[in-house]
């Protein structure tokens, strides 16, 4: 048999921004078909792994693979969904506009309103949107739906070009709760009916925990991965962390980390540029 | 160019000083298409009104009004400056616009975002550093420039053979430029992060978009006046955003509103003694608050179930 098809591979990657290593000597591998998600505390460099992913921020030394290709190569397979993106109520352009640019928004010319291609075209967006569950509301204005239907409709635009890969930047950002296992649902959804392999940037890990296949645990310089119960414990955590961290677990399965430092101070720490702890 | 203006002016004066009505509307039409002037002014505001109506829809979509306003007065010293070089006024336009669009895209930082940060001080330097270049200008040539009523408020009755021919083919290479560009600027302006994700250059289209919009500006300028531009800049393309969020539907009841805007206001303006700029602009307006008045009811109930997130990016 062969092994497992590996989807997105860092090897030794680490990243620098200006003279700070953001992160150092990451080795991951996300196997395809798997849902896995990126967690963290708050400026550790989470969205900063994703973008090197896609190649948008070179790596200063190890090697990042995206589906059998140098990062970046292979984009054009790649569908991603940027951090925490919602139009202003004003922007007068529909949803389903919105989706469609997902898929030949990068072409030059004018796209002809009739013919095979725009019937295939419509049939594609079509498609996505029920993917997603969006049609009731994607003729409307982008700008006057809830921060939930535009996430739902983001994730169509993702996924119109039918990627292998599902890449989504703290997609729950911002979401009420019902809202977040709803969207939550729905990518295990998409991971496990499309055959996407999806990698998800989350800060929260309760809301997804029951769909994961893996974590990737990045804190103080270095990353962790494995499944989120042999992971998210008391000794990674306080060794990621270098002071005691308690992983505690609730009576309905939910996760609380007591003891990380607090996330104002890695903030702060990502503007002035000081080394972290 | 004041020479032009004034003898436009004067024919104006002389010989169709604002003709009454008569019941016939079509005898009154078929009289005032009789004048070549008018004949001139209709084309070049058939020509100004397609193409602002584009560009603009564009403008109002990206949120760079201040912009386009800016572009627009940079017409003010364009005119004055031909005047005082005697040369074609339409040349000073075109000069000025685009000279303030690449100075406002390359002082202008980029960003996440519109492909451009804030760039409202920028642009308010730039006009206000224009507007002054103009009124220099305007001191300096001391001569009779038909004071400086018709570059700031429109004089499109004073626009020559060649100047239509003018504004045709820049007005071609605008919509020709759009067309190729529309989409990818559509993208990048609805959408920026995905777009440079999926390798749209978001900023090398966001300065094309600036010179577009400044040629688009100064062809403006011609008709409606440096003030009064944004009659057909931004009036059409606020209404038909009001009305319909679908691009293509949106940009074609653009240039319709462009159309009837300033044929409306020509004819008004050749029967009534009104400069022209007001009339072009009362009809903008008059469509404006018709589209939102006829939208407002419709809207209201829908307002709670909105929950909108304005834009906070961080890392």
């Amino acid at each position: 048999m062969n092994p497992p098809e590996i989807a997105v591979r860092f090897r030794d990657a680490t990243v620098r921004v200006g003279d700070r290593v953001l992160w150092h000597d990451v080795d991951l591998e996300v196997p395809a078909g798997q849902f896995v998600a990126i967690l963290g505390p708050n400026g550790v460099g989470k969205s900063t792994l994703v973008k090197a992913a896609l190649g948008l921020v070179p790596l200063a030394s190890g090697e990042a693979t995206v589906l059998g290709k140098p990062a970046g190569d292979a984009n054009r397979e790649v569908g991603y969904l940027p951090q925490r993106r919602s139009f202003d109520p004003s922007v007068r352009v529909r949803g389903i506009d919105v989706v469609r640019l997902g898929l030949d928004g990068d072409r030059w010319g004018f796209p002809l309103p009739w013919g095979t291609r725009a019937k295939e075209t419509r049939r594609t967006v079509a498609h996505a949107l029920e993917l997603v569950g969006a049609q009731s509301y994607a003729a409307r204005p982008v700008g006057q739906v809830s921060g939930g239907e535009q996430q739902r409709l983001l994730i169509a635009q993702a996924l119109v070009r039918r990627p292998r890969l599902l890449i989504l930047d703290e997609p729950l950002d911002s979401l009420d709760l019902p809202n977040q296992s709803a969207i939550a649902a729905l990518i295990k959804r998409i991971c496990v009916d499309e055959g996407v392999t999806v990698l998800m940037v989350a800060h929260d890990v309760n809301p997804i925990l029951t769909y994961l296949d893996q974590v990737v645990y990045l804190a103080g310089g270095g990353a962790v991965c494995g499944t989120p119960s042999v992971v998210i414990t008391s000794e990674n955590l306080s060794r990621l962390y270098q002071t005691p961290v308690e992983v505690l677990r609730t009576s309905d399965g939910q996760l609380v980390v007591v003891g990380q430092p607090e996330a104002p101070a890695h903030h702060a720490d990502r503007h002035t540029g000081q080394p972290v702890r | 160019m004041s020479g032009s203006v004034t003898a436009a002016s004067g024919i104006l004066a002389t010989t169709a000083a604002n003709p009454p009505w008569s019941w016939n509307l079509a005898a009154d039409l078929h009289d005032m298409l009789g004048y070549p002037f008018m004949v001139n002014a209709f084309r070049a505001g058939t020509i100004v009104a397609i193409v602002a109506g584009v560009v603009g829809w564009f403008m109002v979509l990206r949120k760079q009004t201040f912009a386009g306003h800016t572009l627009a007065v940079s017409a003010f010293p364009g005119a004055t400056a031909a005047a005082l070089l005697g040369i074609s006024a339409t040349i000073g336009y075109f000069a000025f616009s685009l000279a303030a669009a690449v100075a406002i895209a390359i002082v202008s930082r980029p960003t996440r975002g519109n492909g451009f940060s804030e760039e409202s001080a920028v642009v308010g330097v730039v006009q206000a550093f224009v507007l002054a270049c103009g009124f220099l200008f305007a001191y300096l040539y001391k001569g009779f420039l038909g004071g400086v009523n018709a570059p700031l408020f429109g004089s499109s009755f004073a626009i020559t053979n060649a100047q239509v021919v003018a504004l045709g083919s820049f007005g071609a290479a605008v919509l020709a430029i759009l067309a190729i560009i529309g989409r990818p600027l559509l993208f990048s302006s609805v959408d920026a992060d995905v777009a440079a994700a999926r390798g749209v250059g978001v900023r090398r289209l966001g300065v094309v978009f600036l010179i577009v919009l400044g040629a688009a500006a100064a062809e403006a300028s011609q008709i409606a006046g440096a003030l009064l531009v944004f009659s057909l800049l931004v009036m059409p393309a606020a209404t038909a955003q009001r009305l319909t969020a679908r691009p293509l539907s949106s940009i074609a009841l653009t240039v319709g509103f462009g159309l009837v805007a300033t044929w409306g206001g020509l004819t008004l303006a050749y029967f009534e003694p009104y400069p022209l700029g007001f009339c072009i602009s009362s009809f903008s307006f008059g469509g404006y608050l018709l589209a939102h008045l006829s939208t407002w009811r419709l809207r209201r109930p829908r307002q709670p179930l909105a929950t909108p997130h304005p834009v906070g990016v961080t890392t």
